[in-house]
């Protein structure tokens, strides 16, 4: 059989049934056996967008997305997205095309090193050199891509390897010898954990994107409800917490609600669950960790004090972690109350501040339109964002009720990932709605997969907070370069409404809350793909807002 | 601070890149690397030097425990290892007298003598760096005119728990 071939072949037996892409000179003995496979092809029209699209398939279906491109500018142009899944720890499995290996090194056509130029933000890279590699090559590279912390693995295969006849071997397990993903958490750390929990104060738990990945919402929920423990998150660990239970704060960070960030900075010790204590979370690190007793699990053991000087490290998978927490607790029948002092004081702050945190007064202020959004949304939609201010508007405003349900680029911050990724999370989850809550900068950048959303029948609504400007960039503009603003005008360029009719899709423009619910009712109904237009006010800032190189102590709020 | 890693690696294509270039990503610092293959020719062993403070170290050996190709990262114990490296050193000549001066010093220092010329020459040495530099400090006023160094190769003393 052919390597080709038995990359399908392999393919199939990992269970991948849909692959992202674009076809080129270098993997068209690839397409040619997709053409008679059974797995279904998305041609994308910009391959960054097949990346995004594997990325959000795999963080939905948390097994790893498949994206494939050719040689050269092909996988140049899929960087971005590996880069982007290697920031959130996405599993994802790229595969390009390669020149024939005796051209590799001659400056071929369409020829570049993608191994050595992904080598920083790949897990890892496989470029068989033979045909009978590949079967044994892809079973490692799912393996390698989807345990432990997850991320993006390459395949680069050059095009003769791909026509080359072997006799095939497909290997029903592999082991690699320096890769040791599952580590079994240590007993008498999670015992220590729990003491310095209970014997702790002020008590927070941090939820990170660890938990989402691992899937411990129930186990999440068990600890904070046994302990009685308010519950913030990262933004990536946006939605790990039903964003409405009464122990939840919300997200901390640069753009955190007030009352997470307030809250954090008070605490005495944290539980901090699959979290990198990223510098857009925690503000600056020797602030952070000042008086506080830090408990992180991860199943990272390099992330155990990168960032942050941890008191008590538990490493293994966050689910398995929270699980032997949460059995140990019942067994020692370990309650806390609910009527402690530190719980009071939560539960005023955040009443606090949702009294008095000032509202931008607009009519269709971010947090109306948002809100809105929220409540004529389905809990169980998934929903994806772009980058920039609506994302952070998102973060604040758009309240997560069904855990692991939200994603976003937070890592990285890629702007024109949240729409191929909503359609990526569609093809995951076709029974859901799907919604990336964008800005149109963000949207520009990817815009041309609405080509793919209508044609390939995963219709997702693109809800647009149009501020005609690159807005994040207008806000630190206006707040730290004396509103010398440059650059961020995209003066309302091009007409979405009619952007989205000629690809197909409908297009309509909402110019009051009420058309706004009307608008995601009429999408949610015609299930075709849907550019939802709202013209918002390009003056209104994300507020708080924690500047960058300070901690959450300063936060800026509005006036 | 001066530390000494020892890490088994696959001996494959790539992997001295993929080591160094976790290095340069991270803003770690590389003082000396030295390779080779080993008794077992699917591994190759990786000798570094590096300065970081204790921090940064912890982090540089987790960050290569994680790496897919590396088998064993160890941070060596300098009193439970035997430490050494290879240094050619070209020593400008400009009397006569120098080139029995500088054999007699090569000699204390059991260093091997090579191409001896009228205006140069050049010594071998094979020691521990500290050693190294105290050569290199008394032939210095004689002018050194090329330094070739390997950088360190080490193994730990002993087998298992010996050391």
């Amino acid at each position: 059989m052919s390597g080709a071939r038995s990359l399908m072949v392999a393919l199939e037996k990992e269970g991948a049934n849909i692959v992202f892409g674009l076809p080129g000179g270098a993997n068209l003995p690839i397409y040619d056996e997709l053409y008679k496979s059974n797995i279904r092809h998305i041609l994308v029209r910009h391959e960054q967008s097949a990346s995004h699209m594997a990325d959000g398939f795999g963080r939905v279906s948390r097994r790893p997305g498949v994206c494939f491109a050719t040689s050269g500018p092909g996988a140049t142009n899929i960087v971005t997205g590996i880069a982007t899944a290697q920031a959130d720890s996405a599993p994802m499995i790229a595969v390009t095309g390669q020149v024939p290996t005796k051209m590799i090194g001659k400056d071929a056509f369409q020829e570049s090193d993608i191994i050595g130029i992904t080598n920083p933000i790949v897990k890892y890279a496989f470029q068989p050199m033979t045909a009978a590699e590949i079967p044994e090559v892809v079973k490692k590279a799912f393996y390698i891509s989807s345990t432990g912390r997850p991320g993006p693995v390459l395949i680069d295969i050059p095009k003769d390897v791909q026509q080359n006849e072997a006799e095939m071997v497909f290997p029903s397990e592999v082991k690699i010898r320096g890769y040791h993903p599952w580590v079994d958490p240590d007993i008498r750390e999670i015992e220590r954990a729990i003491n310095m929990l209970l014997a702790a104060e002020k008590p927070v738990i941090l939820a990170g994107g660890g938990v989402i990945i691992s899937g411990a919402f129930a186990e999440l929920q068990s600890i904070a409800e046994l302990l009685m423990i308010p519950v913030v998150t990262t933004f990536k660990g946006k939605g790990s917490f039903p964003e409405n239970h009464p122990l939840s704060l919300g997200p901390i960070g640069m753009h955190g609600h007030a009352e997470a960030n307030k809250i954090m900075v008070e605490a005495d010790c944290v539980l901090a669950c699959g979290s990198r204590f990223s510098d857009r979370s925690v503000g600056t690190f020797e602030e952070f960790e000042r008086n506080l007793k830090i408990i992180h699990m991860d199943v990272d053991p390099a992330e155990i004090g990168k960032n942050q000087t941890t008191h008590i490290a538990v490493v293994g998978d966050i689910k398995a972690s929270l699980r032997i927490m949460v059995k140990m607790l019942i067994q020692k029948a370990t309650k806390r109350p609910g009527d402690n002092p530190w719980l009071k004081r939560v539960n005023e702050t955040r009443e606090y501040f949702r009294q008095n945190l000032k509202l931008h007064s607009h009519p269709l202020g971010a947090a109306k339109v948002l809100r809105k959004l929220r409540e004529v949304l389905p809990p169980q939609s998934i929903v994806t964002t772009e980058v920039g201010q609506h994302q952070m508007w998102a973060s604040l405003f758009f309240d997560v009720i069904h855990p692991g349900t939200f994603f976003s680029s937070t890592g990285l911050g890629t702007m024109g990932w949240g729409f191929p990724a909503a359609i990526g999370a569609k093809a995951a989850k076709p029974e859901v709605p799907v919604v990336d809550i964008a800005g149109e900068g963000s949207f520009n950048m990817t815009e041309n997969s609405l080509a793919v959303s209508v044609l390939d029948d995963l219709p997702v609504i693109v809800f647009l907070l149009n501020n005609f400007s690159l807005g994040m960039v207008a806000q630190w503009q206006r707040t730290f370069y004396d509103r010398r603003m440059i650059g961020i005008d995209l003066k309302n360029c091009p007409d979405y409404v009619k952007l989205a009719e000629s690809y197909g899709a409908q297009g309509i423009r909402a110019q009051s809350i009420d058309e706004i619910g009307k608008a995601v009712q009429t999408a949610l109904k015609s299930n075709i793909a849907t550019v939802i237009d709202i013209p918002i006010d390009p003056q209104e800032d994300v507020l708080p807002f924690v500047a960058p190189g300070t901690s959450l102590k300063e936060m800026i709020l509005p006036s | 601070m001066w530390s000494i890693i020892s890490v088994l690696v696959e001996n494959k294509p790539g992997v001295l890149f993929k080591v160094t270039h976790l290095f340069r990503s991270r803003n770690y610092n590389i003082d000396s690397i030295s390779v080779g293959i080993t008794e077992n020719p699917e591994f190759s062993r990786m000798t570094i030097t590096t300065s970081a403070d204790e921090k940064q170290l912890n982090q540089i050996i987790k960050q290569l425990d994680k790496m897919i190709d590396t088998v064993e990262v160890k941070l060596l114990d300098e009193k439970k290892s035997i430490y050494r490296e290879l240094v050619l050193m070209k020593i400008k000549i400009t009397k006569p007298s120098d080139i029995m001066e500088i054999t007699d010093l090569a000699n204390a220092f059991k260093c091997n003598v090579h191409d001896v010329r009228k205006s140069s020459i050049i010594v071998e040495i094979t020691a521990t760096p500290d050693r190294i530099s105290a050569f290199e400090d008394l032939v210095r006023g004689y002018g050194i005119l090329e330094i070739t160094r390997t950088g360190l190769c080490s193994l730990e003393r002993g087998v298992g728990n010996e050391s």
